[in-house]
């Protein structure tokens, strides 16, 4: 196999390429970065595989430009897996050749409450996301993501992939999967015998439905896509599908789930699926729509209802979400991409045309003749 | 036989109120008669005078009040827990199926079937006619739905409790804030809003009011004793207490947005709403996503839960503030209740402030 890291110089630092955007609304392009030398606590490791999260779409196009603004150049992608190549002297859970993967986090404080409650993802001083953002407690300088060759990172934030799992199926569990399992668990839905709405049938969606079967919970898919139903019920074992335009479906389904999860990203409002709700119903909206949504007081208040965000998971969590999934054979349905077909990818995205998750084969990422930029 | 009644009545949706005269059905075996004493005015009544929810449209001639308290004169012969004499108090609902998984697990409030609210409703499982509220001279109510008054409160300041106080009262046990040592916050500082701060420091609570009057600060702190005052409308107030409370109650019914109030929540916070608001309301998925916070709704509360809060209250001599004012002073009292102008809640005084000619006999 290629060498991935360009040049790794005597300085420690790899030159590493990735694709990136440039500019709002512009194409993912061929581009060289640096990744840190390697620290004392860190893992170093080839990454295979990248799987396409809608937050890399709406970060790309800046449609999060208030709460967390696009700072270009953006490598993308925070569900990545991969082989160890090389680990710092102070790493004690992985070795050279593990299976490992990296989610949406790569570093935080470590030392706040929330920290020490393995809840990273509400750190007190900042969480440092896996790109677009800046990591205060090594270098200050751009992270970068997954649509690349090579991944440095501290071995807190590393997880181990299961060896029954496939490396492309694993890799979107890393935010896909852990973002619906951590509110599953924290609304404690594993207790099985109650009835699981998911609306939504991307890789949230999918994941969401996977986790409730294994959990023993009836489940209702919610779809705006027909065309998804005989999966649904063939591969996911759903026990019922409702088009959600189909509003005589909907009214028959009123009042007859216990949970839902909510994995639409494009604006919408809870009221929508409040009414399918049971008394004491809760519903966890993980997408996250770049408008605000509406809810009405007097459905809330019919029936005692509620609704909640969750974001990703906390590190323990993530572990434990991919053990689950070693133990029970879950992972995602992927349609694997080469490199360069990235941009077409996004397209489909947004159009939600992917069963259910496209996952970028990294080995894919070669010297190109011409490269976009490097510092 | 049935009785001739007297009260204050909505004819349209201006919601001005005159006085009308109508019949109460005359007492079967379950039911109970009685005199009213005193009606809390709730914002509910000033909604629906006004026909302001579609989904609980309004049948006119309305006569509101769901806030009633009073003295028994007849008891029909199946009674058993009241007799003539005794201190009686209605809520929000007089009737459900009383079948359902949700009626028998005491929760009427969520009858599966459909639950009969005091007034603006049909009772369908009496007559089928459109029921007659608390800003009159008598009701007649089945026993299950009747309340006891406990001798402790006074019987005006305990009106309140009937609507208000468990309508906060509820949610505040549902989601185990009584277990105490939290940090709990109420937006809004009228009748819904003093009964949550008064439970609040009953279940020990360090308390935040929230408000957009900084004329309630005063009293806020002597009378509630509230640990803390923010005025909603300060931005430097509100950043300052962003991730301090663990829930919120919020009880305004004007129109408003989540997103001003969830930065106040902790993570794992919980906002409440109790008022309903008759635009549904932003939410911005940032603000829930940032701190797993949660958005939940709550309504009134059931039967037993409800003599639960009075008994409650009754042990903690707990009741609301209020200013009694007789009936003819109803529709000024409404102009005022639009402005958030009352501390806290106004009861009117229907026994005093009826007509002689009017008068039970």
């Amino acid at each position: 196999m290629s060498n991935p890291a360009l040049d790794s110089g005597t300085s420690g630092v790899k030159k590493v390429l990735g694709y990136a955007a440039v500019e709002k609304g512009g194409k993912l392009l061929p581009f060289v970065f640096d990744r840190r030398p390697t620290q004392p606590r860190d893992v170093v490791f080839r990454i295979l595989y990248c799987g396409i999260c809608h937050s890399d779409l709406h970060q790309i196009r800046d449609e999060w430009s208030d709460d967390v603004p696009a700072q270009y150049p953006i490598v993308p992608g925070h569900e990545m897996t991969g082989i160890v190549c090389d680990v710092g002297d102070e790493v004690t859970r992985f070795k050279i050749g593990n299976r490992v993967g990296v989610g949406c986090l790569v570093n935080s404080c470590g030392k706040c409450s929330h920290c020490k409650r393995n809840l990273e993802q509400y750190c007190e001083e900042k969480p440092i996301w896996t790109y677009n953002d800046k990591d205060i407690y090594t270098d200050n300088l751009p992270t970068y993501g997954g649509f690349s060759t090579l991944m440095v990172a501290p071995e807190r934030f590393v997880i181990k992939i299961p060896d029954g799992l496939p490396m492309d199926g694993a890799a979107p569990l890393l935010c896909a999967g852990i973002t619906v399992y951590s509110p599953m668990m924290h609304y404690k839905m594993q207790q099985g015998g109650k009835h699981f709405g998911v609306v939504g049938l991307g890789g949230l969606g999918f994941m969401a439905a996977k986790f409730a079967r294994a959990m023993g919970m009836q489940v209702t898919v919610i779809s705006s896509s027909p065309d998804k139903e005989l999966e649904a019920r063939a591969c996911l074992r759903a026990d019922d599908f409702i088009v959600s335009s189909d509003l005589k479906r909907m009214k028959k389904a009123e009042k007859t789930l216990d949970f839902i999860i909510d994995t639409v990203s494009a604006p919408h409002s809870f009221d929508k699926y409040l009414p399918l709700l049971r008394t004491n119903g809760q519903m966890v909206l993980v997408g996250m729509p770049h408008k605000p949504l509406t809810v009405s007081s007097m459905l809330l208040a019919a029936g005692r209802r509620s609704v909640a965000g969750s974001m990703i998971g906390g590190l323990k969590e993530t572990q434990e979400m991919m053990d689950f999934c070693g133990k029970h054979h879950i992972f995602c349905l992927v349609e694997r991409i080469p490199m360069d077909y990235v941009n077409n990818a996004m397209v489909r995205l947004h159009n939600s045309d992917v069963k259910y998750r496209f996952v970028i084969d990294c080995k894919t990422i070669k010297n190109p003749t011409a490269i976009y930029g490097c510092h | 036989m049935a009785r001739e009644c007297w009260g204050y009545a909505a004819f349209d949706h201006s919601g001005t109120m005159k006085p009308f005269r109508f019949t109460r059905r005359k007492c079967r075996s379950e039911d109970i008669c009685f005199e009213v004493k005193y009606c809390g005015i709730c914002h509910t009544d000033l909604h629906q005078i006004k026909d302001d929810w579609k989904e609980l449209p309004a049948t006119y001639p309305m006569v509101p009040g769901h806030e009633v308290v009073g003295i028994v004169c007849e008891v029909g012969r199946d009674v058993k827990t009241f007799k003539p004499g005794d201190r009686i108090g209605v809520g929000c609902i007089v009737n459900s199926c009383g079948q359902c998984d949700h009626c028998k697990r005491h929760l009427e409030q969520y009858c599966e079937r459909k639950f009969v609210w005091t007034y603006n409703d049909k009772d369908i499982y009496v007559d089928g006619n459109i029921t007659y509220g608390g800003y009159s001279t008598l009701m007649v109510v089945p026993e299950r739905y009747a309340l006891k008054i406990p001798e402790a409160l006074p019987l005006d300041a305990a009106a309140p409790l009937l609507c208000a106080g468990v309508t906060v009262y509820s949610p505040m046990k549902h989601y185990e804030m009584e277990k105490g040592g939290k940090n709990f916050g109420v937006i809004g500082l009228g009748g819904l809003g003093f009964m949550a701060a008064k439970f609040a420091k009953a279940f020990g609570m360090r308390i935040t009011v929230i408000s957009t009057s900084p004329s309630k600060e005063q009293e806020a702190r002597h009378a509630l004793h509230a640990d803390h005052f923010v005025v909603s409308t300060d931005p430097k107030q509100m950043k300052a207490a962003e991730k301090s409370l663990d829930f919120i109650i919020d009880t305004v019914s004007a129109e408003h947005s989540m997103d001003q109030y969830l930065p106040l929540l902790r993570t794992n916070g919980k906002i409440i709403l109790v008022g309903i608001p008759s635009k549904p309301l932003e939410v911005s998925a940032f603000n829930l996503h940032a701190a797993r916070r949660c958005v939940g709704g709550s309504l009134i509360g059931g039967i037993r839960e409800t003599q639960e809060m009075l008994d409650f209250c009754g042990k903690h001599h707990i009741f609301c503030k209020i200013e009694l004012i007789p009936i003819g002073y109803v529709n000024e009292a409404m102009v005022r209740l639009v402005k958030s102008d009352v501390k806290y809640r106004f009861v009117i005084d229907v026994a005093a402030s009826t007509p002689p000619e009017f008068r039970p006999n």
